[in-house]
C-alpha cells in the first residue's frame, strides 16, 4: 500500500518537459527515425507532422514504450524513461484505430487503466470523464454499438481518465469524416487546453495539425525538417520541403551572391529581384526563390504594379473559381507555370485563360531557400484546397 | 398455372434444405427410436416393443456402462492436455518468429492428413518396440496426438484474426504482460479454444481405428459397441448415443441462446439511449 501510495504521488508530482535525446531507431537496415532530438514543453499541444512512412508515428511508439529505441534516450522531466515497460510510463495513447476492447463496455473500457492502477471506486472518474464528451448515456454499450465519432472519444477519455503526464495521438481522426474530424478538432483543442495535459499528436494533415498545434515539427525521412508555430513555419518555411508539405509554394530557381546592405539581391530567369536578408535561410549561391501563391496579385499590366513590389510576367494558362477565391496558372516568359490564388472579395474583375498579366509581389512575402544546384522551379500541383485560402 | 409455378420458385430452396435436414437427422431418429424398443431376441433391429426400462435402467450391461465411464475419462485427460497444449503452440505460431516455425506448421497438419489406419499401426509398433504396455494410458497418448493438431489449427484461426493494438492497449493502460493477457488476450481467444476443446472431445470419445490398435486389453465405448455388434447391440447403446446427441444438441442451444440474448440486450440499450447504466 506505501508503495502504491508512493507511485501515485510521483504521477500526480509536475511532470516537467518531454524530452527526446539523440533518438534513433533502425528496423534492420531502415532507419525509421534518425538522431531526433526535441524538447515538448510541459502542457503544450504538440503535433508532428509528416507523411506516410516518415517516423511519425515509430516516434510515438517509443514515447508509449511500444517500441524500444535502437539509441538514444526519452525523458519526462528529469527521469529517464527509454527503457521502462509501457504499464510504468506515465503516458497514455489514443490509437489510431481506437483499439477499444470489444468485450468491455464503455464504463468498463474507461475503467480500465484506473483499476490496473488500483483505484477501487472509479465510477465518479468515468462518468466525469464521460460528461466531458457527452457520452453519459452510453456507459453500457460496447463499442461495437456506437459510432466512428462516439468511439473515438471514448478512446480519448479512456486514455485521458489517468491523468496522464503526456497524451500521445497517433492520427485519432483519420478514420472520421471531414465534418466530424473538423468538429473534433475543436474538441480535443478545447479538452487540451481544460485539462492542460502535454499533447503529442501525430498526423499527415497539414491542416489538423496547423489549426490544433501550438508547435508543429514537420518530419521527413525520420529527421526533423522544420520546428514552430504554424504561422512561423507557414510564412517562413526552412526547406524546400516545408515549403510545399505545409500549404503551395512557388519556387523560383534562382542565384545569389551574398547580402548587400539589408537586402539579397537574386537573379533568376535572367531577371532581378531582391529578398529582405531576414527572410533569407541560404543568400549564397544556388537559391529557390519563394512565393506563396495568395502573396501573388494578378495585374493586366506592368503599370499597374505598386511601387516597391516585384513582378514577373506571363500568360494566364487555367483558371479555377472556386468560391472564396479564384486559383491561377500563369506560364512565365521561361516555361514555368506559377500559381496565384486570388481573393474574391472586391469587385475586381476576372483574368479568362490566355491573357497576359503582371504577377506582383511584396518582397516581404517572399522568402529565400537553399537549394541543390541543377534543380529547377518547383510549383506544387494544385490538389485540393490549399492552408489559410484567402476568405 | 404460373401462380403454382411461383409458389414453388418461392419454395424450392426450402423445400432442398428440408431433404437435406431430413437426410442428416434419420439415422439419428432411428436411433433415438430404438432406445425405447424392447426387442424379441439379441439380434432383431425390429421395433417390436415400446419400453421406458432402456432408460430406466441404462447400465444393464454393466461393461457398457464401464466402457463409457472409460471413453469420458479418456476424452477428459485427452481434452485438457490437447487444449493446453495446443493453445500454447498455438500462440508460439502466431506471435514468435522462429527457426523452423514454418516447419512445425506444416507438420501440424500430418496427423490430419494421414490415414487413420497408418497413425494407429505406427503408434502401436512405436510402443511395442519402445515396451510400452497397451492400455488406458496409451489411448490417451494417441488421442493427445490427433487431436493437438485440429486444437492448434481452431487457435491458431482466432488468435490471428485478433487485433494486436488491443494488447498494446492494454499495457498503455497500465495493465502487466499478466494482465493483458489475462483480461484482454485471453477473454478474446476463449471462444476459439472453447470450440477446440469441444472439437477433441468429440474426437476422442468417438475415435475407433486408431483406439483399437492402441488399447491393450481396455475398451473404450466404441470398442465395446463394436464387439456387441457381432453378438447383438443391447439397447442401452441407443440410450447412450441419444443421450450423447441430446446433451451436445443442448450445449449448442444454450451458446446460441445466450449469444442472442446478448444480442438483444445491445440492441435494446441501443434503441434506447438512456436505458440501463
Amino acid at each position: 500500500m506505501i508503495g502504491m501510495g508512493a507511485k501515485l504521488r510521483e504521477r500526480d508530482a509536475p511532470a516537467g518537459d518531454l524530452r527526446l535525446a539523440n533518438l534513433t531507431k533502425r528496423f534492420g537496415i531502415f532507419t525509421a527515425v534518425d538522431d531526433l532530438s526535441l524538447t515538448i514543453p510541459q502542457g503544450s499541444f504538440f503535433a508532428l507532422l509528416g507523411s506516410s512512412g516518415c517516423g511519425k508515428t515509430t516516434t510515438l511508439r517509443m514515447i508509449a514504450g511500444l517500441e524500444e529505441p535502437t539509441s538514444g534516450q526519452v525523458l519526462l522531466g528529469a527521469r529517464d524513461v527509454t527503457r521502462l515497460r509501457p504499464y510504468k510510463r506515465p503516458v497514455n495513447t489514443v490509437f489510431q484505430s481506437y483499439a477499444l476492447f470489444p468485450h468491455l463496455d464503455v464504463h468498463q473500457n474507461v475503467a480500465f487503466g484506473l483499476r490496473r492502477r488500483g483505484k477501487r471506486s472509479t465510477d465518479d472518474d468515468v462518468m466525469g470523464m464521460l460528461e466531458l464528451v457527452q457520452l453519459r448515456d452510453y456507459a453500457r454499450h460496447y463499442p461495437a454499438q456506437l459510432s466512428g465519432g462516439q468511439q473515438q472519444r471514448v478512446a480519448l477519455v479512456r486514455a485521458l481518465v489517468n491523468h496522464p503526464q503526456v497524451l500521445l495521438l497517433d492520427e485519432p481522426l483519420g478514420a472520421l469524416d471531414l465534418k466530424l474530424r473538423r468538429q473534433m478538432q475543436i474538441e480535443l483543442k478545447r479538452i487540451q487546453t481544460e485539462v492542460g495535459i502535454t499533447f503529442v499528436h501525430v498526423t499527415h494533415d497539414q491542416e489538423e495539425a496547423m489549426t490544433m498545434a501550438d508547435t508543429v515539427a514537420v518530419m521527413n525521412a525520420g529527421r526533423i525538417e522544420q520546428l514552430g508555430a504554424p504561422a512561423e513555419l507557414y510564412e517562413f518555411p526552412a526547406t524546400a520541403f516545408v515549403a510545399n508539405f505545409l500549404g503551395q509554394s512557388n519556387l523560383l530557381a534562382a542565384e545569389a551572391a551574398g547580402p548587400a546592405g539589408s537586402d539579397v539581391p537574386v537573379t533568376a530567369h535572367g531577371a532581378r529581384f531582391s529578398v529582405p536578408a531576414d527572410r533569407a535561410r541560404s543568400d549564397r549561391g544556388a537559391v529557390y526563390l519563394g512565393v506563396r501563391p495568395e502573396k501573388l496579385h494578378l495585374v493586366g499590366s506592368a503599370a499597374q504594379v505598386p511601387s516597391g513590389h516585384q513582378h514577373v510576367e506571363g500568360v494566364v494558362t487555367d483558371a479555377s473559381y472556386v468560391g472564396v477565391s479564384t486559383q491561377y496558372l500563369v506560364r512565365t516568359g521561361w516555361g514555368s507555370e506559377i500559381s496565384a490564388f486570388t481573393a474574391n472579395s472586391g469587385t475586381g474583375g476576372q483574368h479568362p485563360v490566355g491573357t497576359p498579366v503582371v504577377a506582383h509581389w511584396d518582397p516581404r512575402h517572399a522568402f529565400l531557400l537553399p537549394r541543390e544546384p541543377g534543380q529547377d522551379d518547383r510549383t506544387t500541383p494544385l490538389l485540393d484546397e490549399p492552408v489559410g485560402a484567402p476568405s | 398455372m404460373t401462380r403454382v409455378w411461383r409458389w414453388l420458385a418461392d419454395r424450392w430452396v426450402m423445400g432442398v434444405a428440408l431433404l437435406v435436414l431430413g437426410y442428416l437427422s434419420l439415422p439419428i431418429m432411428v436411433v433415438a427410436g430404438l432406445s425405447f424398443n424392447r426387442p424379441s431376441s439379441r439380434l432383431s433391429y425390429d421395433f417390436d416393443e415400446f419400453t421406458l426400462d432402456n432408460w430406466r435402467n441404462p447400465c444393464a450391461t454393466s461393461d457398457m456402462c464401464d466402457a463409457v465411464v472409460r471413453s469420458v475419462q479418456i476424452g477428459f485427460i485427452a481434452t485438457v492436455v490437447a487444449t493446453v497444449v495446443g493453445t500454447l503452440m498455438a500462440f508460439a505460431l502466431v506471435r514468435h518468429r522462429f527457426r523452423g516455425r514454418s516447419g512445425i506448421n506444416l507438420l501440424i497438419f500430418l496427423p490430419m492428413a494421414t490415414p487413420e489406419l497408418v497413425m494407429g499401426t505406427s503408434l502401436l509398433a512405436l510402443f511395442v518396440s519402445a515396451g510400452v504396455p497397451q492400455g488406458f494410458w496409451t489411448v490417451v497418448i494417441a488421442h493427445v496426438m490427433f487431436c493437438v493438431s485440429f486444437v492448434v489449427v481452431t487457435v491458431k484461426a482466432r488468435l490471428a484474426g485478433m487485433d494486436r493494438r488491443l494488447e498494446e492497449a492494454a499495457m498503455d493502460l497500465y495493465a502487466s504482460e499478466w494482465q493483458t493477457f489475462r483480461l484482454v488476450t485471453l477473454p478474446l481467444v476463449l471462444p476459439g479454444i472453447v470450440a477446440a476443446a469441444l472439437l477433441a472431445f468429440s474426437l476422442s470419445f468417438d475415435d475407433f481405428i486408431i483406439t483399437n490398435f492402441n488399447a491393450g486389453t481396455t475398451v473404450t465405448f466404441p470398442m465395446y459397441v463394436w464387439g456387441a455388434a457381432q453378438r447383438g447391440i443391447p439397447p442401452q447403446v441407443n440410450v447412450i448415443g441419444t443421450a450423447m446427441f441430446v446433451i451436445a444438441l443442448l450445449l449448442v442451444g444454450v451458446s446460441s441462446l445466450r449469444g442472442r440474448r446478448a444480442r438483444r440486450a445491445r440492441i435494446m440499450s441501443a434503441v434506447r439511449p438512456n436505458g440501463p447504466s
